[in-house]
């Protein structure tokens, strides 16, 4: 019956591959080429100019100094927000104490309040998420400074985002506010589906919390933690960073050049300076950048498949 | 000023997925959302001029000097911003009045980049533009691309009020220079006229028992009183420290002449190493070293420092005339909003107390592939008209480029004061031409990484410039940016 299969499957791929081709896969090369030339975005004239934009990005040191700041964001921002959702999920989902007459894997009590707790950021938009936060991390009137105040930390006054030293953290705050409730809820519902009798039989065996996690769970979890590690490593190279990086930090991108990232260079060359062709330029090395992250995590994380 | 950009976050659950799926998706994922490439090139060109045939021209007469096609179609685009869109609304009325043939196609706008962008790169533009905001487009590469229409004609032909008045001697000082980049044509008209300086509450000036202080050891005695009071002497944009040399610059230029201000514009080697800049700096420094600076300032963007300006916390704002109609919401009625020029050091200052920087703001720029330019910029001296340019200083509490037509409006309280501190500046009037000519530079690179490191403390004013001069200096040798010179 192998006769026709692969037809079969052609079949049904064409159209959504032509698509993919023509709205995605175009524009790269689209952009690429755009990158040989010295459009300004502003006319139609331009002409070709070979790797010069390629030469400049090198000698920028704007741009090296965003390429690390996104390189951080794709190595940090996965980092925290995954562990916290793992621990969360965890808790929610397996770490509760063992109550008479209930199920042998059971969450924290109120677990189910705090899963809506973690989700809830999600529902916001990430421009309503950076402005709201731009407020709270207000020096004079803000949240955080007014908190500090309040117990006494009147001495303890941050600049927050107007601090080179902080304000990279801060706005990488923000995002691990916002993305790691979904990540409580893909872990939850991986985790649903991890047999309980393996739990029970570590239970027997006097297994504690710790042992349970790193021996049963995180294993059988593998799959979902890589691929949400390359999830949000593209978001943090991507639109989440640009967002609270365009709208929350000074200048934006500063103080002092402190959290430029390179979607946000990307931006401002294009539609600021009139520099579309050079924006393509990063826009490539971003595109490096990007696969070369993705190529990277999921060799790194590769495993022997458990079946169960 | 300032911007915002809105970016969604769509993701959602996908518990319903097998893990395995997801890990394949996630690798198909990494192509999708590669972000700005494919944002990028949407806007890409189509290439070749495809703009259609222009309006034909139509009869010269008296009052059709600019001989407009009556009945050709005209489009027109606008920020619509701080001053809002009814002041254009209301002249694009009067256009249509006296051509009813016309079909008047009129927008408003905050992106004016983005709606703009993909039509000047399909070579069908529309015929006139107010290319202001966040999201101005270059008007250097604009001009540079041959993309916009020459406007001597408009300034060379009779006013909208008086046959025997040039249009061009009906505007401000600077606004024609200002609008001329490299030569003669004027490839922009900016509409509105913001005055810069130093904001403040004359009602808190006078709880203080003082006057606007005329030099740096005044300014340091008022703000030591006001301390005293509990109240910081000064506050800026601390996330957008550009907002600093609304009053520096010109106190830059009070102190060393204008030509200090002419070099730093012309980009010059050492310009910024003039003692007038380093005196300057080092006053602006003083402020922040005795503590006469807002605590917390240099994490305020613009619109939190002018609300803590307003709530008394600090007497002093460098800022723009458009302050009055930004913070209208929370400046107090009893305020007593007034601008002044920026202090000086001493005596020894090379121009009088009263110099003070105003310009022309809001650009307005005809674009030379749009059908109907001629539309366009009998569009512009409709707007020039004395009752129009009453109609927007009444409306947004702005001057116009046009030159008068206050008589007969109640000024509210900052722009009477405006026009006071215009008429006390007379000749001295300054225009540091590097806030339009080079804007990466002035903001980001003078204004953040320098005068904003400055201001909060973390570096001194000899680092700052030589800081500064070194962004300046790279910008000059920059090939991929049009340099400019005062002529």
């Amino acid at each position: 019956m192998q006769h026709g299969k692969y037809r079969f499957i052609v079949g049904f791929l064409a159209l959504p591959l032509g698509l993919y081709a023509l709205f995605v896969v175009w524009p790269f090369i689209q952009s690429i080429y755009y990158s040989f030339t010295d459009w300004t975005g502003l006319s139609p004239e331009f002409k070709m100019v070979g790797l010069d934009n390629y030469r400049r990005m090198l000698d920028d040191e704007i741009f090296w100094k965003s390429l690390q700041h996104s390189l951080m964001f794709a190595v940090v921002l996965p980092l925290v927000t995954l562990s916290l959702a793992l621990f969360f999920a965890f808790m929610i989902n397996v770490g509760g104490r063992r109550r008479r007459g209930g199920p042998v894997v059971s969450g924290v009590r109120g677990s189910s309040f705090y899963k809506i707790v973690y989700f809830f950021p999600q529902v916001l938009s990430i421009a309503i998420v950076a402005l709201l936060f731009a407020f709270a991390y207000n020096p004079d009137s803000g949240a955080i400074n007014s908190l500090l105040r309040g117990v006494g930390l009147g001495s303890l006054q941050p600049l927050w985002l107007g601090d080179p030293n902080l304000a990279l953290w801060c706005v990488m705050a923000v995002l691990v506010w916002s993305t790691v409730g979904f990540f409580v809820v893909l872990f939850s519902a991986g985790m649903a589906s991890i047999p309980t009798d393996l739990y029970e039989a570590a239970l027997l065996d006097g297994a504690g919390r710790a042992t349970t996690f790193f021996r049963i769970t995180l294993p059988l979890l593998w799959d979902t933690v890589q691929s949400g590690w390359v999830y949000m490593g593209i978001l943090a190279l991507g639109a989440e960073s640009f967002a609270v990086v365009q709208i929350m930090t000074t200048g934006p991108g500063g103080p002092d050049y402190s959290t430029t990232v390179l979607v946000l260079y990307v931006y401002q060359k294009a539609f600021r300076d009139g520099q579309a062709a050079y924006a393509t330029t990063i826009g490539v090395a971003l595109l490096v950048v990007t696969l070369a992250f993705a190529a990277v995590v999921m060799r790194l994380g590769r495993r022997e498949r458990l079946e169960y | 000023m300032g911007s915002t950009s809105a970016e969604n976050n769509g993701a959602v659950g996908t518990s319903g997925v097998g893990r395995r799926d997801l890990i394949k998706r996630s690798a198909a994922l990494g192509l999708i959302s590669v972000p700005a490439m494919s944002f990028l090139s949407a806007c890409a060109s189509s290439g070749g001029d495809s703009g259609g045939e222009k309006a034909k021209a139509g009869t010269k007469t008296a009052k059709n000097p600019l001989a407009v096609n009556d009945s050709a179609p005209m489009e027109f685009v606008l920020f619509d911003g701080g001053f809002g869109k009814e002041y254009a609304e209301d002249a694009v009325k009067i256009y249509e009045k006296d051509f009813p043939k016309a079909k008047v196609k009129f927008a408003a706008t905050q992106k004016i980049q983005s709606t703009l962008q993909p039509r000047f790169n399909q070579g069908t533009p529309p015929d006139l533009i107010d290319n202001s905001g966040a999201e101005q487009m270059d008007m250097g590469v604009l001009a540079s691309k041959n993309q916009l229409t020459d406007l001597t004609p408009l300034l060379d032909a009779p006013s909208y009020d008086d046959p025997a008045k040039k249009v061009r001697d009906t505007l401000r000082p600077g606004i024609v220079e200002m609008g001329q980049l490299d030569g003669s044509p004027v490839w922009i008209l900016y509409y509105a006229y913001t005055v810069y300086g130093v904001w403040y509450s004359q009602k808190a000036l006078d709880s203080l028992d003082e006057q606007y202080p005329e030099t740096w050891d005044q300014m340091l005695a008022v703000c030591a009183k006001a301390k005293k009071k509990g109240m910081a002497g000064w506050t800026y944009a601390g996330k957008y420290p550009y907002y600093l040399p609304f009053s520096l610059y010109p106190m830059i230029g009070k102190v060393g002449g204008r030509e200090v201000l002419d070099a730093i514009d012309n980009l010059e080697p050492n310009a910024w190493k003039h003692p007038a800049v380093k005196a300057c700096f080092d006053a602006y420094y003083e402020l922040q070293q005795k503590g006469y600076v807002l605590k917390g300032t240099p994490g305020l963007d613009h619109i939190q420092s002018q609300t803590a300006w307003a709530e008394g916390k600090a007497l002093f704002i460098p800022n723009g005339s458009w302050v009055e109609n930004e913070s209208a919401n929370v400046i107090p009625k009893d305020f007593d909003l007034a601008v002044s020029a920026p202090t000086g050091l001493d005596s020894s200052d090379k121009l009088p107390f009263g110099t003070i920087w105003a310009s022309g703001g809001e650009p307005f720029i005809v674009p030379a592939k749009g059908k109907n330019a001629a539309g366009g910029m009998e569009q512009l001296r409709i707007m020039l008209s004395e009752a129009s340019s009453k109609n927007f200083t009444g409306k947004v509490k702005s001057l116009t480029a046009y030159n008068g037509g206050t008589d007969g409006i109640t000024l509210t309280p900052g722009l009477k004061s405006g026009v006071a501190a215009l008429e006390k500046a007379g000749d001295n009037v300054v225009n540091p031409r590097i806030q339009d000519w080079y804007v990466q530079l002035q903001k980001e690179q003078i204004g953040v990484a320098g005068l904003g490191e400055m201001m909060a403390g973390r570096i001194t004013p000899a680092e700052a410039i030589k800081k500064i001069q070194g962004f300046a200096d790279a910008a000059a040798k920059d090939s991929s940016i049009k340099h400019y010179k005062h002529q």
